[in-house]
Parts: C-alpha cells; structure tokens; sequence
C-alpha cells in the first residue's frame, strides 16, 4: 500500500464513512439544536444584563460586572465538569445536554453584555438627549433610541462570539453529549479510522461556514454612514 | 418687526408667562456656571440669548427642559412648576421643543420615524395619525419629498430642519434653540433660519442660544446677554446692538462683529 493509499484509507475510508455517517447526521442535528438555544438564551439575556446595567444602579451594576468576568475568566470545560459532576452530589441532577446548554450560554450572555456595553457607552450623549428632549422616558429611550444603535455596533464582535461559543459544543463530547465529535470519536474507536473524524470536520465547515458568511453580510448589511 | 413686548390685552394679563426662570442657579463641581438667573419669556415672543462662550448660554438653556439639573431656583412653564420632584419631567418635556447644535437625528430611523418616534410612544398616536402628522411637520420645514431618507443621506441644514419638526411635531408651547445653525456650512444656514422665522410669525415662543447677529437683529423681540453665568443686561435687538449699557457686552459685541 502507497503512502498516498495509506492516507486516503485513514481519512477517506468509503466503507467506514458509509458505516457511521448516520450516527454524525444525528450527532449534527444535536449540535445545531443546542447552538440555536444556547445563541438564543445567551444574547437574550447578556442583552439583558447590558440593559440592566444601562441604569447605572451601582449594586446591581457591581453584580453584573463580576459576573461577566467570571464567566469571560473561567474556561469553559473547567465550568462543565464542575456543574456536571459537582451538583449531583448536592442534589441537583442535570443532563449533560442540560449542562453543556446552561455552561455555554451563561458564557455567551456575559461576551454579549460586555460587547453590548460597550456598543451602549459608545452612544453620544446627543442620542439620549435627543430622546429624552421629547419626553420619552429612560427605559424608552434606552429601548428604542440607544439600544438599536448599540446592537448594530455589536454585530460584527457578537457574530464572532456566536461562532466560537457554538464551536464549544464540542466540549460536550467530554460528558457524554451526543453531539458531531461525541458520534465521530465513538465511530473512530470502533472502526480504528479516522474517516468519522474526517466527516465530523467537515460537519462543522459545513454548518459554520455559512454563519461566518452570515457575520460578513450583516457587518455590511448593518453599517452605516454616521450621520 | 416688532421689537416691543405684546400689548397687555385682557387676556394675557391673568396669563403667566410662557417660560418663568426665578433665581436660577447651577454648579459643575466647584465651578458656578450659573448665578442667580431670571428670565421670562412672554407668548410668542423671540428671545436671543448672547453671549461668549463659556458664558452658561446653553446651560441655562439645558436647564429649561432639566438636561441639566439646576441646583437652585425655580422654573416654570405656563404656570405649571417645570423644577421640583414631584414633576413630571417627561409630561413636562413634551410641551418643551428642543433643537440641538449636533442635530441628535437617530441614525437608525428614516426621517419620518425621527418624527414619529416621540408621537407614538409619548402621545401614544395610532400609526396613521403619528404618520399623517409627520409629513404635515417635515412638509412645514419643505421636506416632505424628504421623509423616507436616513438622515445619512440628508444635508446638515436639511438634518437641522428635520429636528425642527420632531421637535415642532409634539405642538410644544416653547422652542429652545441650542446654537442651531452653528455646526453648519454657511450656506446651508440660510433653510434652518428661514424655518425659524416661519415658526417666529406662527407665533412660536422661542428662546434661542445663536450667533447668528443679523437674525438677531431681524427676528429677536429681546436680546439676552450673559457673561460668566449671569444675565447682564436685556433689551431690544437695537438697544443691545447699537447702545449696549454693558462695557462687557460692548467688548463682547466688537469681538464678534469685528467692529471697534
């Protein structure tokens, strides 16, 4: 056997790849279903959070700030495991989908509020001025006025977060979380190939090009001339 | 041109002014920007406020509609207590137009929208009334043909005038003109003041922080003028101009006009 033989028989083996391609096509529909909730949940409430600390309600505000550092400081495969064998052993039972869900999204909500803060601050005072000159509360102007423009900032860093927190559902391989790699790695110990790698690889290209794609389109989409 | 005060008909004599400052006074930290201000502004009346920069012009001004929070004094518009904390300032600032040197056009929002915004979230109008009333107030700054356009696309003049009819579009009882044309190329100057003398001959009160002398001269009922925040002398448009009393406002008044 060739080098080049050997190499297409570890990477590009037909029979392992017809073999186990089921088991990744499920193993992606768990990925892309935990990638949307935890984008959902994690913009949601970061945007939340940035909102909050929007009123600049000092203890509140203190609260947000250490927990948006806790989250951006501690890796994420150190917070999974903790959660997914330290509650049970006070009580609390999660599934590892549970856990890789609420780890992952806790994570993205504190990038995403610190972004949006940053997108909020970011605003001329004018903009509030402007709102509040013609009788809109706080809360309105901060909702219809200032958050837009912030979201429109935050776009392009809150793409590239997206991304790289969705290619963390990865991690969940580690807790037993069907996922893409989870399916692949399994198919590679059973078979001895790593042909299920490859087609996990490029699984991942596969969904995430197109969102990396999406992130360019909106960054145009999105930009505007200041006024 | 009328440069002296309304005629005190029967109806206007039980009727308080339209904007009352009382012994107005404001600090930044240690620094008194304001000392001990009145002012009244009477119903349709122009009022020009002069004076250097630093002067405490446009905080008097922001503190009208409480952008700035005066530490002392009192205020009132109509009557009704503008300073105080059982105010509230948002009912208050819907009878308040504002128009800002940097325009404050929301980016985001069509020029329609700009307009909108304030009519359907503080008058609560239904869409069509909001809408119906946006094109009447952008039509009456002549930009009608105007109000699908981002303010990106607009002209500073034309941005100018756009926030004139946000402003204008809430019906508010008083305009306060902060150094409207002063972020504008020299001949877009010409459409924000000719929108302001429209709303002066509507019979707008206005109380206008400006630089622009000859609309002064031509449009103002009463020129205010401050230096190192407070108001040191008050008169006719030619009074102030020809015959000031004030050596301040003498040597102000040559440094702009370059006259010696």
């Amino acid at each position: 056997m060739s080098s080049f033989e050997r190499f297409l028989d570890t990477f590009f083996n037909a029979t392992v790849l017809e073999k186990y391609a089921p088991a990744i096509l499920s193993g992606v529909g768990v990925t892309v279903w935990l990638s949307i909730l935890i984008i959902i949940a994690g913009m949601a409430f970061g945007t939340l959070l940035a909102c909050l600390r929007a009123y600049r309600f000092k203890p509140l505000s203190f609260f947000i700030v250490i927990y948006a550092d806790i989250f951006r400081a501690l890796p994420p495969l150190v917070m999974i495991l903790l959660i997914f064998f330290g509650l049970p052993s006070v009580g609390i039972t999660l599934s590892s989908f549970m856990v890789l869900f609420v780890v992952l999204a806790l994570i993205l909500s504190a990038f995403a509020e610190e972004i949006l803060w940053a997108g909020i601050t970011s605003i001329e005072k004018g903009q509030w001025e402007a709102g509040r000159s013609t009788g809109l509360g706080f809360t309105q102007t901060l909702i219809f006025v200032v958050l837009p423009q912030a979201m429109r900032l935050a776009i392009p860093p809150l793409t590239n977060r997206a991304i790289a927190i969705t290619k963390m559902t990865a991690l969940g391989t580690v807790i037993g979380v069907p996922d893409i790699l989870n399916q692949a790695s399994t198919a590679q110990s059973f078979s001895g190939n790593a042909s299920p790698l490859m087609l996990a690889a490029v699984a991942y290209v596969v969904l995430f090009l197109p969102f990396v794609i999406l992130s360019r389109w909106l960054e145009n989409r999105y930009f505007w001339r200041k006024a | 041109m009328s440069t002296s005060a309304p005629p005190k008909t029967a109806s206007n004599v039980s009727r308080p002014p339209s904007l009352e400052v009382r012994d107005l006074n404001k600090y930044f930290a240690s620094f008194h920007a304001l000392k001990n201000v009145d002012l009244l502004v009477e119903h349709s009346e122009l009022v020009f406020v002069l004076g250097p920069s630093g002067s405490g012009k446009s905080t008097m001004l922001r503190c009208c509609n409480r952008l700035e929070e005066p530490d002392s004094g009192d205020i009132f518009l109509e009557g009704d207590p503008v300073t105080g904390a059982k105010v509230d300032i948002n009912a208050i600032r819907q009878r308040i137009g504002m128009v800002f040197q940097s325009f404050n056009l929301y980016p985001h929002l069509s020029a329609r929208k700009n307009v909108t915004l304030a009519l359907r979230k503080v008058l609560r109008l239904s869409r069509d009334e909001a809408d119906a009333r946006a094109e009447q107030a952008l039509d009456n700054v002549g930009l009608a043909d105007k109000a699908d356009n981002l303010p990106a696309a607009l002209s500073g003049g034309q941005q100018q005038r756009v926030a004139i009819a946000r402003a204008l579009a809430l019906e508010p009882q008083v305009m306060l003109f902060d150094e409207p044309t002063s972020a504008l190329d020299p001949e877009l100057v010409g459409d924000v003041l000719s929108v302001m003398r429209d709303l002066k001959s509507s019979g707008m009160t206005m109380l206008v922080v400006s630089h622009e002398m000859n609309f002064a001269r031509e449009a103002a009922d009463r020129v205010i003028f401050m230096d190192q925040g407070a108001l040191i002398e008050q008169g006719t448009a030619e009074q102030i101009f020809e015959n000031p009393s004030h050596e301040r406002t003498r040597t102000f008044l040559s440094r702009v006009t370059g006259a010696d």
